[in-house]
């Protein structure tokens, strides 16, 4: 079938649009609390430049941002307000696990520190290292950027999937 | 007109109802504090009554790791200790180790640690000062003082293979000799950093908002700095002269010519400045070390049965072979006397000191840490009660809290 | 690194001596160390703080010698002392065991103490009688355990699994 456009027009889906909105606008929160967090603000900084990808509004409000970067290792007494903070935040939101503390406890296997913080939070993003290159933590962006373009919805149906409600799988191993 | 402590001496009494001071909870998540610190501020209006900080919220435990890992492993965790300055870390710790088996490190060893804690002292005094910029609005500072800092991370990179947590040194020596490459990489360097400190300098010293934002606030006298345990930059903003590496000369720090910064009046801008004149002095040192680097081995010898061989000898002689595999044998590798030593570095926070107990095996039996921060952030209360709201970022900015170095 | 000092004056650790003759010295090849008994403690270090001169706190901790071959007393204190002005440091040892070990607090000779105190009690479980404010400082406030005690695994007890789970979709 044939419709006649106007000159200039582009049809796309209203999903993609709004998803290429939002992976080019990220506001990270960034949930810094330890060596990591030096990295991320050296990503910040002027030699890497996250501006580049459009990430590099970082809010300390979390009603203001999309992107929650745990960088760092997250302990007992602070797995509480990391939790808090998460569900202040509006949909939609992603997670991205900076370093190997954040991700899986790192070298740190002692009695205070999360093994991972996927335990208790969803994690949309691993990032390897300790800490990683800035490098690294731009391809996570880059990543996480494709994955909104992929399965981003306008309402934010990608959240409600069942598959996404069941328990991380380092947990379902260890209970 | 300034406030002083003086000014708002204490006008309420204890166990009277004071309904009109409001309870303020400040982090653990916030933008000012840095890492992962809370403090709970008690107010009358804008004006802090009271403080009491909790820390914690970081706390890994480092030292019952300690008791896990041999003592070249435990390099790695020291190096998440002072994560601005990881090399420093390592430096302190396996100072104390080497006290404890009684190594002494050759002296090319010497002059290449004390080159690397010098540049990660210049590395933390500027991101420390540019957070300080950061948290009064002085956003600029911050950029100028990250690219010196990203420089002196490429050296570490050239000099021990990872940028940031670098776990440079080894019991007896140190990962790698240096590579002519660093070398002129550190020489470049040198050229360049007065250019960029006299640039932070510029924006800051006589910056209207950031002097008013700093003079006078948080004042620490000389009495109260010793009483509560202050060392480092924040004891010599309020002129105690002490410096571990002038009055108890570790390493190689006795050939050197350089000043002890102090200054007297205590306050967040004094503490800067200090830091300021201190960036200057690690140049001279850095400047000197590389002058007089002395040739020779980085290690001490295989014999002494504290290092491993070179690879070459491991890949090519038997003997090598063997010692290297006896080295990372389990329950073959050092033995450490059944001493006690105690044995402090001047960090770039203050004293960082180890305390070693040994009991004969490859690891420590107890491996406590005097981390500077934790007595800093101690003090808190005292310096904040009188100030106002906005200048609890200037203080906490200005003692240059390391939350990992607090809870460990 | 100890500074060269004349053999003539007597030093610290015989000085203290003197006053207190139930210290003993201990052999150390750097910094000079006395053993004094847990009574005598408080007294000792009030001693250090004001004749012997020692006006900075570098350091208080603990070790739990539960493992160790050849000890005696399970907790060993160390107090790490430093005189600014002669610079000279000392360390003074003092041995308590269970139960409920506690010594005197010296937080009102050194207000460093304050915290360095609390982290030994939250950390090992130790009392410090006197102390203003002994609550634990790096360690939730429900925490049971002491986890520097070597009966203590390093992985702990659980605690920190036991944790609410946030799910997607959740708040």
């Amino acid at each position: 079938m044939a419709i006649e456009l106007p000159k200039g027009t582009l049809i796309t889906q209203l999903d993609s649009l709004v998803s290429w909105c939002r992976k080019n606008s990220l506001w990270p929160m960034p949930f810094a609390t330890a060596c990591c967090g030096i990295e991320l603000m050296a990503t910040g900084a002027s030699t890497h430049d996250l501006a580049r990808f459009g990430a590099e509004v970082f809010r300390f409000s979390p009603r203001q941002c999309d992107l929650m970067i745990v960088a760092g290792r997250v302990v007992m007494k602070m797995m509480p307000v990391l939790q808090r903070v998460w569900l202040q935040m509006h949909e939609p939101k992603w997670c991205i696990a900076m370093g190997a503390c954040a991700s899986t406890g790192g070298v740190f296997d002692t009695y205070s520190v999360v093994q991972g913080i996927d335990r208790f939070i969803p994690v949309d993003v691993y990032v390897p290292g300790c800490p990683p290159r800035p490098e690294q933590l731009l391809q996570a962006i880059i990543d996480l950027q494709e994955k909104i373009q992929r399965e981003g919805t306008t309402w934010c149906r990608e959240f409600s999937l069942p598959e996404r409600q069941k328990l991380p799988r380092a947990l379902r191993e260890e209970v | 007109m300034p406030l002083t402590q003086k000014h708002h001496a204490d006008p309420i009494r204890a166990g009277e109802p004071q309904p009109y001071l409001w309870k303020l909870n400040l982090g653990p998540q916030h933008p000012a504090t840095h890492t992962t610190l809370r403090i709970q501020l008690k107010l009358d209006g804008e004006r802090v009554i009271d403080a009491s900080p909790e820390i914690g919220y970081l706390h890994s435990g480092f030292e019952k790791l300690g008791e896990r890992l041999d003592y070249n492993q435990y390099v790695v965790v020291t190096d998440r200790m002072n994560y601005v300055s990881p090399i420093s870390n390592n430096v302190g710790w396996h100072e104390a180790v080497e006290r404890l088996m009684g190594i002494e490190p050759t002296p090319r060893c010497k002059y290449l640690r004390v080159i690397a804690a010098e540049l990660s002292r210049i590395s933390d005094h500027l991101v420390c000062n540019a957070a300080v910029g950061l948290d009064t609005g002085a956003f600029t500072a911050f950029l100028y003082a990250f690219n010196p800092r990203e420089r002196i991370c490429d050296i570490f990179e050239a000099m021990s293979g990872a940028r940031f947590t670098s776990s440079y040194t080894r019991v007896g020596g140190l990962n790698y000799d240096i590579t002519p490459t660093a070398f002129e990489m550190i020489r470049k360097f040198l050229r360049d950093i007065p250019r960029a400190v006299h640039d932070v300098e510029l924006l800051l010293n006589r910056n209207r908002v950031f002097v008013d934002r700093t003079r006078g606030v948080g004042a620490l006298s000389r009495e109260e700095a010793i009483n509560r345990g202050a060392s480092g930059p924040i004891a010599r903003a309020s002129g105690v002269t002490r410096d571990l590496r002038k009055d108890e000369p570790y390493l190689a720090y006795g050939d050197f010519d350089f000043d002890v910064c102090c200054a007297t009046e205590g306050d967040c801008y004094a503490r800067y400045l200090v830091r300021m004149a201190e960036v200057k002095e690690s140049i001279k040192i850095v400047q000197q070390a590389m002058d007089n680097l002395p040739a020779g081995p980085v290690n001490v010898e295989v014999g002494s049965r504290a290092v491993l061989p070179p690879k070459d000898q491991v890949w090519t002689t038997i003997e090598g072979l063997i010692t290297h595999f006896e080295m990372v044998m389990s329950n073959r590798g050092f033995e450490a006397p059944c001493k006690e030593v105690y044995a402090a570095t001047e960090a770039p926070n203050g004293e960082l000191g180890f305390y070693l107990v040994g009991d004969g095996t490859q690891t420590a039996y107890r491996a406590r840490c005097r981390p500077p921060s934790f007595l800093h952030f101690a003090m808190l209360p005292h310096l904040l009660r009188g100030y106002r709201l906005s200048d609890v970022v200037a203080v906490v900015g200005s003692l240059n809290i390391i939350a990992a170095e607090l809870d460990r | 690194m100890t500074p060269s000092r004349d053999l003539t004056t007597p030093t610290t650790v015989d000085r203290l001596r003197s006053v207190f003759p139930q210290a003993s010295a201990h052999p150390s090849d750097d910094v000079p160390r006395v053993v004094v008994p847990r009574d005598a403690v408080r007294a000792v270090l009030e001693w250090l703080h004001g004749p012997g001169g020692f006006a900075f706190l570098a350091d208080v901790t603990c070790v739990d010698y539960l493992h160790y071959h050849g000890a005696t007393d399970r907790f060993g204190l160390v107090y790490l002392l430093t005189n600014l002005e002669t610079n000279e440091r000392i360390i003074v040892r003092t041995f308590v065991n269970d139960p409920a070990p506690s010594v005197p607090s010296v937080v009102d000779l050194w207000e460093a103490a304050n915290w360095l105190e609390r982290e030994v009690w939250d950390l090992f479980g130790i009392r410090f009688e006197g102390h203003p404010d002994l609550r634990r400082v790096v360690l939730p406030p429900a925490f049971e355990s002491h986890p520097l005690r070597k009966d203590y695994p390093l992985q702990g007890l659980g605690e920190r699994h036991n944790l609410p789970v946030v799910r997607r979709g959740e708040g």
